[in-house]
C-alpha cells in the first residue's frame, strides 16, 4: 500500500517527499486547516452528544475523516460545485455553511437544510451514489457554458458498488467531463469491511474506464489538498475527470444508530488512531513553524464557542408549520397536493 | 390558421424544434438519439441541425442519462430525455422517484426540475418482451411528478413545448402505436392547457375516458355504439398527474354512467384513482357503479395475445353494456 499512497505528511507529522506532489502551502495556511479540522471534529462531538440527548433523530460522525474533507473541500475555488454524501460535514464547513444548517436534516425539521446555489454545495444525498451522475451532469453544463469551473462528488468505499458510480465513470470519461471524484474509502460500509466491495484497490478502477486514479493518505491533510488541487485543476482546464482514493478510517460509528463493536476490533481502531489526521498537523506547526500552545488554545476555544453556539441553535430550532410539507412540491401548484394542504388547514381549524 | 397534417412522431419532432430554437438551455439526451433519429425517429434530424452538444447520444445507462439531467438542471439546463421504451425506464426508477421528484422540494424552490422523461409506452405494435408497457401509474403515484400523455399529432406539438417549457419534472408518455397516425396540427394555436381532458366526441348515455392508444380504441367504440343507438362521450385525459377532475364530472353528471378505459392493469391503476375520485365527487348522479375496461394483472404477454390484453373495440363495448344495464 505504502508505495502507491500519495504521502506529505507522516503520521508522525515528518515531511514526506513525493516524486509527484510538494506541499504549496505556507505556515498560516496550514495552520488554517488544522483550525478547520478541529472545529469539525467538535462539530461533529457536539452532534453525536445532541443525538444523545435525544435531540438529533440521526448523527453520521466524520471522526477520523476530517483531513480528507477538509483537504479537498479547501481546494475548491468558490465557483467550483460540491455534491456532498451525508457524512461530509467537514465539506460542507468549508463551503461556508452555518454548523446548524448542517444538522437540520438530522434533527428531521427539514429534508434538506441549506441554499446549495448560495453555497455551491448541494444538498446531502442519502440514496448511496445518487450524487455522482449529478455531478457529472452538473460538470457536463459547466462544459457547454465554456466555464472554468469544476464540480467535485464524495461517495464512499461502500457507494463505490453502486451502478450510478459505474455509469457516472462512463459518462465523465466519455464526455471528459470537469468533475473530480473523491471516493473516501473509510474501510468500512456499516458493517462490510472494504474487501466484501473490492478486490482491487479502489482507485484503479479509473484505469478501466480511462481516467486517472490515485489513492491519497486521507489522514494526511496537505497531500489531500495537493492531490484535489492539482485533479481541479486538470478537470478545469478540459483535462477532465479523476478519481481520488482518500484512504481513511471511520473512527466512529455508522451513525448513531450503529455499533461498531459487532464488528470490528479495538486493535484495528488503535491501529488508525495513531495516524490520527489533527494530531500529525499539529506536530508539524510546533516543530516547524514553532506555533505555540497558547495558539492551539486559541483554536480549541474557538471550536468550543462554535459548539456552543451549533448547540443553542440546535435547541432553538422547532418543528416547522404542518403546512411545510406543501410548499415547493411543484413550482407550480398542484390540486393534489392543494387538497392535501387544505384539509391539513380544515382540520387544524376544527380543532380549535 | 395555419394547419398541416403530420404524422404524431413529426409532430413531437417539430415540437422540440420549436423548443429548441426558443431556448438555448434546451437539450435533447438518450440512446440513439443523435444519427439515428431514435429507435422511432421522434428525433430525426435534429442533431444534425443544434449539435452534438445540444442532442446527446447517450451511453447506455438510463439512470444516468436521468442523474445527468438532474445536474444540467441544477445548472439550468432543461434536457429533454427519450428512454428507449417503456420497459427500460426502471434502470432510473431510483433516480426519477428519489431525486428527480424530490429536489424542487428538498432545496426549497431554488433547484428546478425543468426537465422532460419521454416514455413511448403501451403496446399494440406486436413487439417483443419490454416493448409494450403501460407503468404510468408508478409516476403518477410519486408526489413531485407530473405525468401527461398525447393522443394526437397537434397535442403531441403542443404538449412536448408545453412540457419542457414547464418547471415541474413532466413524464411524457407517448403511445407508441399512434406514432405514425397522421392529424391536423394547428401551429398557431395550442388549444387546452397541458393538463386539460377535451371531449373528443359528445355523447348523453355513457361518460368513457381513455387515454394514449385508447382514445382511438374509445372513439371507434363511440361509433359502433351509435349505430347501436348508445350514445357515448368520448373524453381524451391528456394529463394523468394531474388529471381534469372538472371535465370529467360536467360530463359524468350529465351521463350518470362512467367508464375508464386503459391499457395498464386495473389495480391501483390511474383508472382506480379516477372511479374513486368521480364517485366521491360525483356520487348522486351515478345511474351505475363506474367500471373499468383494462388489461389485466399479468406481465404484459407475449405479443402474438396482446389483442386479448388490451382493451378492444368489443370489450369497451361490453363495459358500455354492462353499465346500461343497471336501468333495465
Amino acid at each position: 500500500m505504502a508505495d502507491e499512497l500519495v504521502q506529505l505528511l507522516s503520521p508522525e507529522g515528518q515531511r514526506v517527499d513525493h516524486p509527484d506532489y510538494e506541499c504549496s502551502l505556507d505556515d498560516t495556511a496550514i495552520l488554517g486547516l488544522y483550525r478547520d479540522m478541529v472545529i469539525v471534529r467538535r462539530i461533529c462531538n457536539e452532534a453525536t452528544a445532541l443525538q444523545r440527548q435525544g435531540q438529533l433523530a440521526l448523527w453520521a460522525p466524520v471522526q477520523g475523516q476530517e483531513a480528507a474533507q477538509i483537504g479537498s473541500g479547501r481546494a475548491l475555488a468558490p465557483g467550483d460545485f460540491v455534491f456532498p454524501s451525508y457524512r461530509e460535514h467537514g465539506v460542507a464547513w468549508t463551503r461556508g455553511i452555518p454548523p446548524a444548517d448542517m444538522l437540520r436534516i438530522f434533527r428531521a425539521t427539514e429534508t434538506g437544510g441549506w441554499d446549495p446555489q448560495r453555497y455551491h454545495c448541494n444538498l446531502p444525498t442519502i440514496v448511496l451514489g445518487d450524487q455522482v451522475p449529478h455531478a457529472v451532469g452538473y460538470a457536463m453544463g459547466i462544459q457547454r457554458d465554456g466555464a472554468e469551473e469544476a464540480a467535485m462528488v464524495f461517495f464512499g468505499d461502500g457507494a463505490s458498488s453502486q451502478g450510478d458510480v459505474m455509469e457516472s465513470f462512463v459518462w465523465a470519461a466519455s464526455f471528459m467531463a470537469p468533475v473530480v471524484f473523491v471516493l473516501q474509502n473509510n474501510q468500512w460500509a456499516i458493517s462490510e469491511p472494504t474487501s466484501l466491495q473490492t478486490k482491487i484497490p479502489l482507485y484503479r478502477r479509473a484505469d478501466g474506464f480511462g481516467f486517472p486514479g490515485v489513492r491519497v493518505d486521507g489522514n494526511d491533510v496537505l497531500a489531500v489538498y495537493e492531490v484535489s488541487r492539482r485533479a481541479l485543476e486538470r478537470a478545469r482546464e478540459g483535462g477532465g475527470p479523476t478519481l481520488i482514493e482518500a484512504y481513511t478510517y471511520r473512527m466512529g460509528a455508522h451513525t448513531t444508530s450503529d455499533d461498531p463493536t459487532r464488528y470490528r476490533v479495538d486493535a484495528e481502531v488503535e491501529v488508525w488512531r495513531h495516524r490520527d489526521p489533527i494530531e500529525r498537523v499539529k506536530a508539524l506547526l510546533a516543530r516547524e513553524h514553532a506555533v505555540r500552545s497558547s495558539t492551539f488554545e486559541e483554536v480549541a476555544a474557538e471550536a468550543e464557542a462554535i459548539a456552543q453556539a451549533l448547540r443553542a441553535d440546535v435547541l432553538a430550532m422547532d418543528a416547522p408549520p404542518a403546512t411545510d410539507m406543501f410548499d415547493d412540491v411543484y413550482a407550480e401548484p398542484h390540486p393534489w397536493t392543494e387538497a392535501g394542504r387544505a384539509e391539513v388547514l380544515a382540520f387544524a381549524e376544527e380543532a380549535r | 390558421m395555419a394547419t398541416t397534417t403530420m404524422t404524431m412522431a413529426r409532430a413531437l419532432n417539430e415540437g422540440m424544434r420549436r423548443a429548441m430554437e426558443r431556448d438555448p438551455k434546451v437539450l435533447l439526451m438518450g440512446e440513439d438519439i443523435g444519427k439515428l433519429g431514435g429507435v422511432f425517429r421522434v428525433t430525426d434530424g435534429l442533431q444534425k441541425d443544434f449539435g452534438d452538444d445540444r442532442v446527446i447520444d447517450a451511453p447506455l445507462a438510463e439512470s444516468a442519462i436521468v442523474g445527468t439531467a438532474v445536474g444540467l438542471a441544477m445548472r439550468g439546463y432543461r434536457t429533454a430525455i427519450e428512454i428507449q421504451f417503456d420497459g427500460f425506464v426502471y434502470p432510473a426508477f431510483d433516480q426519477i422517484v428519489s431525486q428527480v421528484a424530490k429536489l424542487h422540494k428538498r432545496s426549497k424552490g431554488v433547484y428546478t426540475m425543468g426537465l422532460v422523461i419521454r416514455l413511448p409506452y403501451q403496446g399494440g405494435i406486436g413487439a417483443v418482451e419490454h416493448h409494450s408497457e403501460s407503468p404510468e401509474a408508478y409516476f403518477v403515484h410519486t408526489a413531485g411528478l407530473r405525468v401527461v400523455t398525447p393522443s394526437t399529432p397537434h397535442d403531441a406539438y403542443w404538449m412536448i413545448q408545453e412540457s419542457i417549457a414547464h418547471d415541474d419534472p413532466v413524464i411524457f408518455c407517448e403511445p407508441k402505436s399512434r406514432y405514425w397516425d397522421k392529424g391536423e396540427v394547428d401551429l398557431d394555436d395550442p388549444g387546452p392547457g397541458l393538463f386539460d381532458a377535451v371531449v373528443r366526441r359528445p355523447g348523453t348515455d355513457v361518460t368513457v375516458v381513455a387515454y394514449g392508444s385508447m382514445v382511438k380504441t374509445a372513439l371507434r367504440a363511440a361509433e359502433a355504439a351509435a349505430a347501436e343507438g348508445t350514445s357515448l362521450e368520448v373524453i381524451d385525459l391528456r394529463g394523468l398527474s394531474p388529471f381534469d377532475t372538472d371535465v370529467m364530472a360536467a360530463s359524468l353528471e350529465r351521463t350518470g354512467r362512467l367508464l375508464v378505459v386503459q391499457e395498464a392493469p386495473p389495480y391501483a391503476s390511474v383508472g382506480s384513482e379516477i372511479v374513486a375520485t368521480l364517485t366521491e365527487r360525483c356520487f348522486y348522479s351515478l345511474r351505475a357503479p363506474a367500471l373499468r375496461v383494462a388489461a389485466y394483472h399479468v406481465p404484459y404477454p407475449a405479443s402474438r395475445i396482446e389483442d386479448v390484453f388490451r382493451p378492444s373495440v368489443e370489450r369497451v363495448l361490453d363495459g358500455v353494456d354492462r353499465l346500461m344495464e343497471y336501468d333495465q
